[in-house]
């Protein structure tokens, strides 16, 4: 390697430092830098100004560009994950290669994490030093244009994916929509009422659910997973695979005379969709207004799977349509899509955690799902709120927070819970004139006519006690609580400790991320928060991107949120997706490895640890090759390659060692 | 299997039956343990109040002590328990209070590592000995013997190290291996008065009420106990606490109905020192004992 540091007439390099307002300047004494700066060798130009990233910061380039024939920048500012774009598109504007750009950050990695000047300006000089060494050898790089397929796959058809399905399926463009379960509708198709309006949730969720199921340009596919995602952003390809429902789909209409004929008269085995509240056939349609209307069988409560001795009533009745098939298997689909969207949802606490508050041991604690099927005209009960043994509760317990703010479980607040607790308080008082006591920490109602919804409790004789409850527990102190639940908690507003007896106890359990989103995360290539919600490529900025081009998330698999928020992310991600799908195609970046073939050995090694199957082995050179299309450029078979025969463009060895000796340098 | 023995000061007074049981069912499982030589206080309840950074230098002596053994402390007491334990923590935890015990260990010229294991017999027996052994080591079932686990609230709080602090079950499972049946107690971690009994009676008293009754509505024949104050609270003041029941509950620690289990003579288990006798439970439930 001849010696980088000789100055080399051919290269003129500008250096530009921001103050960023006083984000930098307020800690690093910028001046002194830009002075450093110009000193160093091959340097042209050097140059400190307010804001770089603004017009005229970047005019400023550009007019040193053409006045002074600069052939390398270095911007010291703030991280390249927002600003790199910008001053690339400067150094376009001004006629040269974009990545003839080096940034560096002495915003996030100087002046925001040191409160000595002195020092946090030695530091961001040794940076901006590495990187006028460093950019010295960058080269001129081209980005790739790739067609982009215009087909969007949607997975989870909750709330959140049945409305970007049909946004998108509007806009004229193809989706497939894949659901875990039988049939779409998430967890909104279990309540009966939606806060704070009282809307009745079916009437709005329903028309909804069979525009989906009957729209031309979705493909809708339930009891079915996403198995394999391959691909880039524009080009991914995706196996889908569907599980046996032993009903052939497009052959069953619903009718559900299999259901009415199964050899059991009455159900029996615990209905999912009731919480467990009441029982179902083997052969049975989830919910009345399931989408598909299509019934399905459990293999495992089937005699017919069990015994092979059946009656097969159904098959009898289902006659000459033949839509049940014993032998079905699982199957896959493979498609090809633009991008994805990921509404993958939430899933429930498990209130057995807090074994303090008896769930699993009293028979009348519920949690609030099970609830909400109590309350719904179509569930258990026929919309009666009635305890186990069928009679009315006269006091019933609210408890907040079941698995949230608690360092014990889950520290995130799950954000609906104030809200529909209060809507189950209005529900049980209104059809049962039962007393109801809700027990928070704090009160969360912000959102249009929330906080209004709070003030109506209050009005409708409510009670509030506001305290952590300490334990539910049958064991009476006095004989009037004998026979009752008695909810113990601290009522920090007054001052003492309550002992209020109860019938009927409500846990108001959290919202926590699906049980397997890790896989689901490791599937999609996206990222999870040290909780488990997807990540968002910015919180506030990208809230429906992800670090993964062409893969966006929208609904509660991001975080607890209401339906209205699931809904305007689910717009906002459909609004994404339509957009890349309208621009045809993508540029990639040009990060892609590439093998220098006169040291490859051939030995293989990158083949088998690159993770995307991008690299092939030549026959006739015995060298390996990169697909320069399938690279992602993550570098893994350049730190392998033992003899440093694979290089990745930015990221090459010698700008590398170049950074790092000028970062070490004494200067 | 060996471990280094803390007795504290219960196990060698009041709460000797908790000792004997101890020694003799730990010696039926083969399992050694060896006094820890020279201790001394653990410097829980009213040492603590007392002057709380001298409690800790106290147990810390201890745990400096006991590290030398390099083997994993036990420590039967639930006060002793939980005062090594809080020592460890306050030591790491607070620097100030971290210094002083280390110039007062420093001064005696101990060593300042105080991170031996503590453990407690309960963890010892489901843990490290296992329920298969202990049920192979079953020769008189408890036939079925209605016990109220009861815990107490040293053993699983703060520090819930190997139960579940609010509904511990480590002793239902190591007695419902031994042919007892456990009763749902949900009494089973609030207060036993501690030594209110003593400074404010009629709270305590109140307390005891609760707790026996509680029992008695369960229907147990029996309260099984980890901490030699527990025991002592519920045992000796019942015919004071009897007002609408008349209390006649045997209360033992776990050990003691293990022993029973084990076979092994009433005498050796210290259960001659009861003030209710179990004798009469035990001959109602068939259970054979020597």
């Amino acid at each position: 390697m001849s010696d980088t540091r000789t100055p080399n007439s051919a290269l003129k390099i500008g250096v530009y430092v921001c103050h960023c307002g006083s984000n930098i300047a307020g800690t690093v004494d910028v001046h002194a830098i830009t002075e450093y700066a110009a000193c160093l060798p091959d340097v042209a130009v050097a140059r400190e100004y307010k804001y770089m990233c603004s017009d005229p910061g970047q005019e400023l380039i550009r007019q040193d560009i053409s006045a002074h024939g600069l052939n390398r920048i270095v911007v010291a500012s703030c991280s390249p994950l927002m600003h790199e774009p910008t001053f690339r598109g400067a150094l376009l504007k001004a006629g040269i290669n974009p990545y003839l750009l080096q940034m560096v950050n002495i915003r996030e990695h100087v002046s925001w994490v040191h409160t000595n000047k002195l020092e946090a300006t030695a530091k961001a000089k040794d940076l901006v030093r590495a990187a006028v060494r460093r950019v010295r050898l960058h080269k001129p790089l081209e980005k790739r244009k790739v067609a982009i397929n215009p087909n969007v796959l949607v997975v989870g058809g909750g709330i959140a994916g049945i409305h970007a399905a049909l946004n998108i399926a509007n806009s004229g463009k193809h989706v497939y929509l894949v659901e875990r379960q039988p049939t779409i509708g998430g967890h909104m198709a279990y309540f009966d009422k939606t806060f704070p309006t009282l809307d009745c949730a079916a009437c709005i969720l329903t028309p909804k659910m069979t525009a989906v199921g009957s729209h031309p340009n979705i493909t809708l596919w339930t009891y079915a997973e996403v198995a394999v995602v391959e691909g880039y952003v524009g080009n991914y390809k995706v196996k889908v695979r569907h599980k046996p429902r032993y009903i052939l789909e497009e052959l069953c209409i619903g009718c559900q005379e299999c259901v009415e004929a199964c050899v059991y008269k009455e159900g029996r085995w615990a209905d999912e969709f009731n919480m467990g509240l009441s029982k179902r056939k083997p052969i049975y349609l989830p919910f009345p207004q399931a989408v598909p209307q299509k019934v399905l069988i459990d293999p495992d409560a089937c005699i017919e799977f069990k015994s092979h001795k059946c009656k097969k009533t159904c098959v009898e009745v289902c006659g000459e349509r033949r839509a049940i098939d014993f032998n079905q298997k699982q199957w896959f689909d493979e498609i090809e899509v633009g991008s994805i969207i990921v509404c993958t949802g939430f899933k429930t606490f498990d209130a057995r955690r807090n074994v303090y508050y008896g769930y699993g041991r009293h028979k009348n604690v519920y949690t609030a799902l099970e609830v909400e099927r109590l309350i719904n005209a179509s569930g258990p009960s026929g919309g009666n709120i009635v305890l186990r043994d069928g009679t009315q509760p006269r006091m019933v317990g609210i408890i907040h927070c079941v698995g949230s703010r608690d360092h014990n479980t889950n520290r995130w607040c799950s954000k609906v819970c104030c809200m529909y607790s209060l809507k189950l308080a209005h529900l049980i008082r209104e059809r049962t004139s039962a007393e109801v006591y809700n027990f928070y920490i704090d009160m969360r109602t912000p959102g249009k006519g929330y906080e209004e919804f709070y003030d109506r409790l209050l009005d409708e004789g409510v009670h509030f006690v506001r305290g952590r409850v300490a334990e539910v527990t049958d064991w009476p102190a006095h004989p009037s609580e004998e026979g009752k639940l008695i909810i113990r908690a601290e009522d920090t507003l007054a001052g003492f400790v309550r002992r209020i007896p109860v019938d009927m106890v409500v846990l108001s359990v959290g919202l926590e991320p699906q049980a397997d989103a890790r896989d689901v995360r490791r599937l999609l290539n996206i990222s999870c928060s040290e909780e488990g919600w997807f990540l968002e490529r910015h919180p506030k900025l990208a809230p429906v991107s992800t670090f993964t081009d062409g893969v966006f998330i929208a609904g509660a698999c991001q975080g607890p949120k209401d339906i209205p928020d699931c809904v305007a992310q689910a717009g906002a991600a459909a609004a994404e997706a339509m957009a890349l799908a309208d621009a045809k195609y993508v540029e990639l970046e040009p990060y892609t490895a590439h093998v220098l073939e006169e040291s490859c050995s051939g030995c293989k090694t990158c083949l088998t640890i690159c993770p995307y199957s991008a690299i092939s082995f030549i026959q006739e050179t015995k060298t390996a090759r990169v697909n320069e299309v399938v690279c992602k450029g993550c570098g893994t078979c350049a730190a392998t390659c033992p003899s440093a025969s694979i290089q990745q463009n930015v990221f090459e060895d010698g700008e590398i060692f170049e950074e790092v000796e000028g970062l070490l340098a004494y200067a | 299997m060996k471990y280094t023995y803390y007795p504290g000061c219960s196990l060698k007074g009041t709460g000797r039956a908790y000792e004997e049981s101890l020694l003799a069912v730990f010696h039926a499982l083969e399992v050694e343990l060896e006094e820890l030589d020279d201790w001394n206080c653990c410097g829980a309840t009213t040492y603590m109040s007392y002057d709380e950074v001298q409690s800790y230098a106290l147990a810390a002596r201890n745990l400096s002590l006991a590290k030398k053994t390099g083997r994993d402390l036990m420590a039967p007491c639930a006060a002793c328990y939980l005062g090594l334990h809080k020592t460890q923590n306050y030591v790491r935890d607070y620097p100030w209070i971290g210094h002083i015990v280390e110039h007062a260990l420093t001064a005696i010229g101990y060593s300042t590592d105080l991170s031996v294991r503590i453990r407690h017999p309960l963890d010892i027996l489901l843990n490290d000995v296992g329920l298969p052994a202990i049920k192979a080591k079953v020769v008189h079932s408890l036939n079925g013997l209605e016990v109220a686990t009861y815990y107490g609230c040293q053993l699983v709080r703060p520090y819930a190290l190997f139960d579940n602090q609010r509904e511990p079950t480590s002793m239902d499972r190591l007695l419902a291996a031994c042919g007892a049946t456990i009763v749902d107690y949900p009494l089973k971690t609030q207060c036993c008065a501690g030594s209110q009994k003593g400074t404010l009676p009629e709270v305590g008293l109140d307390r005891i009420q609760r707790l026996l009754a509680g029992a008695l509505r369960v229907g147990a024949e029996t309260i099984a106990t980890v901490c030699p104050l527990c025991q002592f609270n519920l045992e000796a003041f019942q015919e004071q606490a009897s007002n609408a029941h008349q209390f006649d509950l045997p209360v033992l620690y776990f050990t003691q109905l293990l022993a029973v289990a084990f076979g092994i003579p009433l005498k050796q288990a210290g259960l001659q020192r009861s003030f209710v006798s179990i004798e009469p439970v035990l001959a109602h439930r068939e259970i054979a004992y020597v």
